[in-house]
């Protein structure tokens, strides 16, 4: 067990390495002069030697690799071209609203989810499948900004009960957090129906109802549990998708997030906030499928005694 | 082709075996295509819409650009079923015209993705080594990239606009295709026709062209399928935010972001483009799903 | 003697709904006992009916398109089919368990081997967590595990296939059933541990005194297990005779041919008497008697009409007119 964590945790360095070479690289990549696109056609050249300054544009590329590396570890992102703020202060100022959107909108569609897609698998050819998986692929088909604005529109606009917007009491997260954890709920539907059809026909669940199991834990003890192990993972990967869809929801609803600033600085062409923003946004993603096949190997014992 | 001719020189009835094969094999597909109702009816509705699409302008009631300045964000009514937008042009018009710029941006992306993804993949899983190596780090690297923010982060380096979204659902399109094909090769690879072929000294290229490609036709399909409902997502998430089509271009994502201004004033801004979106995102994943199950249950 | 009497299935029938069209027989007008302590066989090839009709048995039809349409079967005079799922639920595990072809898949592989153990006996029984944890233990030991403390806190998949088995044995013997079902127990597992599965469910009937329904296609094991047997043939019973009396004097033209294809030692033959043909699909199923197209006796009578299963002297019955005949003209 200690040693498959070591392996798993051990296993993301390189992948983390490439990415911080990626997002490294995304300045270099940016077609014409970025210095130019950040300061406009009216900027003066002295202005522009100013900016490569600040970007670091002038060193060799390895040396602005390391030195890149090098700030990143002492928690310094650079500076934001249009408030002139550290890049670091801007991002932690946005983390709170966020995050917690991310949690509420996960414990929800998590748990929906997959209670839908048991039921439904339990419920075979029901009428509480066809609602049940009718809701899950109008789910992954729906645009969540349109999702959003139409439960605006109706909750806030027309029934005058929830804020449109903000984050300002707990009432302001149910819409952002419905539109954000919509997908996920139908995604994980889908796949947990599945998953469970496939463990419902496996020989230990016929031996579980041979033993007198009552039909529901036979259900929940011996194939949901065996169907957790791959739920998890397509959980997890969901979940880590989640932060993507704050840069719509927070849109949408006018929350000052992570997600909302890379918009915003992709039309201001922030790159250092845009550069900053894409590191977190993939670390997140990195880090929670970390945390998934952990969390995989605990739940599988073939894994856990290898 | 040259090669095709060899075939032709055999007996009457071994050219004429795998062809009746194919037919009974297809006319099985559509049986059993046809009894899953979801799946008919997405398709039906598809079809209508590529009708709309092509023959759209001469369709529509009104000219989708034309303002007409005494009907400005009128609801629905029997001069205009659909209502007007702020500048009183014909939103019924605007979405059938519109048809073109969605449909053609989120197709034309997954055909370009799907066609590297595909060869990247089938290349992989055929010949295996470093650039099976090369090609599966590299999609787990682009994945690495949760969901839509890869083609935000493409847009944000290239700019905006409609070329550089096509250019950005590609990319986030191709690593899907890659992983998907790659293992539908591996599978057909392992398979008796492969094999025999490769016994009878077969070169590389043909077995790729004749026989592995076509063996992974029905995985492409379907991820094919799948993926276009995807792309219309991502285009019209990416026009949502700012960065494709220019607003005053008639593109359903667009129609949506400007629509959002006059929320709670000309709702049905809102509600149609959306609702067009919606609906033509579930009619792809219905089909796919349909398609999935009619040709390979073991795909998910 | 109605007190001796075990298991009572009287004319069990099981259909399969297939799509929408209809349904086939895969059970038909299935009729047998088994006394208390007492071995029975039931053998034939696959796809004959042996395993639904031990799942119908056990009312353990459901996640499967097979329904019980007709008939009775009577555990120690209780008629199974009338009972609510309750009450079938209660007798499973505890009146009545089953074993598995394959014993490895049957375990669950997120639970550890003693916990299996433990939830079976707390679903019958009184004890606490405690006592059924002793009494897990106890029962793995008693099935020959020889550590039963180490293979108790194993997972499944860190089990043989043997081990498996002789767990299973351990969780259906653990709330000291009186009917035990062995569906192929032994056929996946390798020739010396086979004999030493089979020894141990002879210890068991010997000593708990259980009487067991043993499925096999394996005519060894059946000669080696059982006292009486049954043959079905496309979800018929086609014969039943003490066992002596099938092997040395068989009656039914498919047991013969069935006892023919088995190798005997030292007889010298090199190839085997084979049955030409094979099952029928149980969607087309042939009129008269079933086994008529492949049976190297057949008569036009034999086509046309189904022969009913005759009782016949001796304790035998048998599903064949030709048979009917002779015995007609012995007496």
């Amino acid at each position: 067990m200690g040693r498959y964590f070591v392996k798993r945790v051990l296993g993301t360095i390189p992948m983390m390495f490439v990415v911080s070479i990626l997002i490294f690289l995304f300045l270099h990549m940016i077609p014409g002069d970025p210095a130019r696109q950040m300061a406009g056609k009216e900027a003066t050249e002295q202005e522009l030697v100013q900016i490569r300054q600040e970007l670091g544009l002038n060193d060799p590329l390895p040396n602005q690799y390391i030195n890149y590396m090098d700030d990143l570890f002492h928690g310094d992102l650079g500076t934001s071209y249009k408030t002139g703020l550290p890049v670091s202060e801007m991002l932690l100022g946005r983390l709170k609203p966020t995050i917690q959107l991310m949690f509420s909108a996960m414990i929800w569609s998590v748990l929906l989810g997959i209670a839908i897609g048991v039921l439904s698998a339990v419920k075979r050819g029901k009428v509480a499948d066809y609602v049940g998986m009718f809701l899950a692929i109008s789910g992954i088909s729906i645009p969540g900004f349109w999702l959003g604005l139409v439960l605006i529109q109706i909750f806030s606009v027309n029934l005058g009960l929830l804020p449109t917007g903000g984050l300002d009491s707990w009432q302001s997260y149910i819409l952002p957090s419905l539109t954000l954890g919509c997908g996920i709920m139908a995604v994980l539907a889908r796949f947990s129906r599945s998953s469970m059809l496939e463990t419902m026909r496996e020989d230990y669940v016929r031996t579980a109802r041979a033993k007198g199991q009552r039909e529901w834990l036979v259900v929940l003890r011996h194939a949901f549990r065996n169907s957790l192990v791959q739920v998890v993972t397509v959980a997890g990967l969901q979940i880590g998708g989640l932060l993507a869809g704050s840069v719509l929801v927070e849109t949408v609803f006018s929350i000052p997030g992570m997600g909302r600033l890379l918009v915003d600085s992709i039309a201001f062409r922030d790159y250092k906030v845009i550069q900053a923003e894409l590191l977190f946004f993939s670390l997140e993603y990195i880090v929670i499928n970390l945390i998934v096949d952990l969390l995989y190997g605990v739940l599988n014992p073939k894994i856990r005694y290898q | 082709m040259p090669e095709w001719k060899e075939t032709v020189r055999a007996p009457e009835e071994e050219a004429e075996g795998p062809v009746v094969q194919a037919q009974s094999k297809s006319k099985a597909f559509f049986k059993k295509f046809m009894q899953r109702r979801t799946a008919v009816a997405a398709a039906v509705f598809l079809l209508i819409l590529l009708i709309i699409t092509v023959v759209g302008p001469e369709l529509a009631p009104y000219d989708p650009s034309a303002p007409d300045y005494d009907n400005l964000l009128s609801g629905p009514s029997p001069a205009h079923v659909l209502g007007t937008d702020e500048y009183g042009r014909d939103v019924l018009s605007r979405l059938m015209a519109g048809s073109r710029l969605t449909l053609g941006v989120s197709l034309s992306s997954v055909i370009i993705g799907a066609a590297i993804g595909t060869f990247l993949g089938v290349l992989a899983g055929y010949y295996g080594g470093i650039l099976e190596t090369l090609v599966m780090r590299g999609s787990d690297v682009l994945f690495a990239f949760p969901d839509i923010l890869l083609a935000i982060a493409i847009v944000a380096m290239i700019g905006p606009g409609i070329i550089n979204v096509v250019i950005a659902v590609a990319v986030f399109t191709v690593p899907s295709f890659a992983r998907i094909m790659r293992s539908a090769t591996l599978s057909v690879k392992e398979s008796l026709y492969v094999e025999v072929a490769r016994s009878i000294g077969c070169k590389n290229g043909r077995i790729l062209s004749m026989y592995i490609f076509p063996g992974t036709m029905q995985a492409m399909i379907v991820n094919f399928t799948m993926r276009v409902g995807t792309a219309i997502l991502a285009a019209a998430s990416l026009s949502f935010l700012g960065f494709g089509a220019n607003v005053t271009e008639p593109d359903w994502g667009a129609m949506l972001s400007s629509g959002r201004n006059y929320i709670g004033v000309a709702s049905h801004l809102v509600y149609f483009p959306g609702l067009l979106i919606f609906l033509t995102v579930l009619a792809f994943n219905l089909l796919g799903d349909g398609l999935r199950d009619t040709l390979d249950p073991k795909i998910k | 003697m109605p007190e001796k009497l075990l298991l009572d299935v009287r004319h069990l029938r099981t259909e399969f709904t297939q799509g929408k069209k209809g349904s086939v027989v895969a059970v038909n007008d299935v009729t047998f006992q088994i006394e208390k302590g007492e071995i029975l066989g039931l053998v034939g090839e696959s796809g004959c009916g042996k395993s639904v009709t031990a799942l119908s048995i056990m009312s353990l039809l459901k996640d499967t398109p097979g329904k019980i349409t007709d008939g009775e079967v009577y555990l120690e005079g209780n008629n199974l089919l009338r009972c609510s799922e309750e009450e079938m639920r209660k007798i499973r595990g505890e009146n009545v368990s089953m074993i598995f072809q394959e014993a490895m898949s049957s375990l669950n592989p997120a639970m550890r081997v003693n916990a299996q153990l433990v939830e079976a006996i707390l679903l019958h029984t009184d004890k606490t967590k405690r006592e059924a944890e002793e009494h897990a233990l106890k029962m793995l030991g008693q099935v020959g595990i020889p550590d039963p403390a180490r293979v108790g806190r194993s997972y499944p998949h860190q089990l043989s296939g043997g081990m498996s088995q002789r767990v299973m044995i351990a969780m259906a013997m653990s709330c000291d059933p009186h009917l035990l079902i062995a569906d192929e127990p032994t056929t996946a597992l390798d020739v010396t541990i086979q004999a030493q599965i089979l020894d141990l469910m002879r210890k068991i009937q010997r000593e708990i005194h259980t009487g067991i329904l043993l499925i096999t296609h394996d005519l060894g094991v059946v000669a080696e297990m059982c006292s009486r047997v049954i043959v079905m043939y496309a979800g018929r019973i086609v014969e039943e005779a003490p066992v002596q009396h099938l092997f040395y004097e068989p009656m039914h033209p498919y047991t013969k041919g069935l006892i023919a294809s088995v190798p005997k030692l030292g007889s010298g033959v090199t190839s085997l008497p084979s049955i030409p043909g094979s099952v029928p699909d149980l969607s087309m199923m042939p009129p008269g008697c079933k086994f008529a197209p492949r049976c190297r006796y057949a008569q036009d009578r034999c086509r046309e009409e189904e022969p009913p299963l005759v009782e016949l002297s001796g304790g035998r019955k048998c599903r064949c007119v030709l048979v009917q005949d002779k015995e007609a003209t012995v007496e």
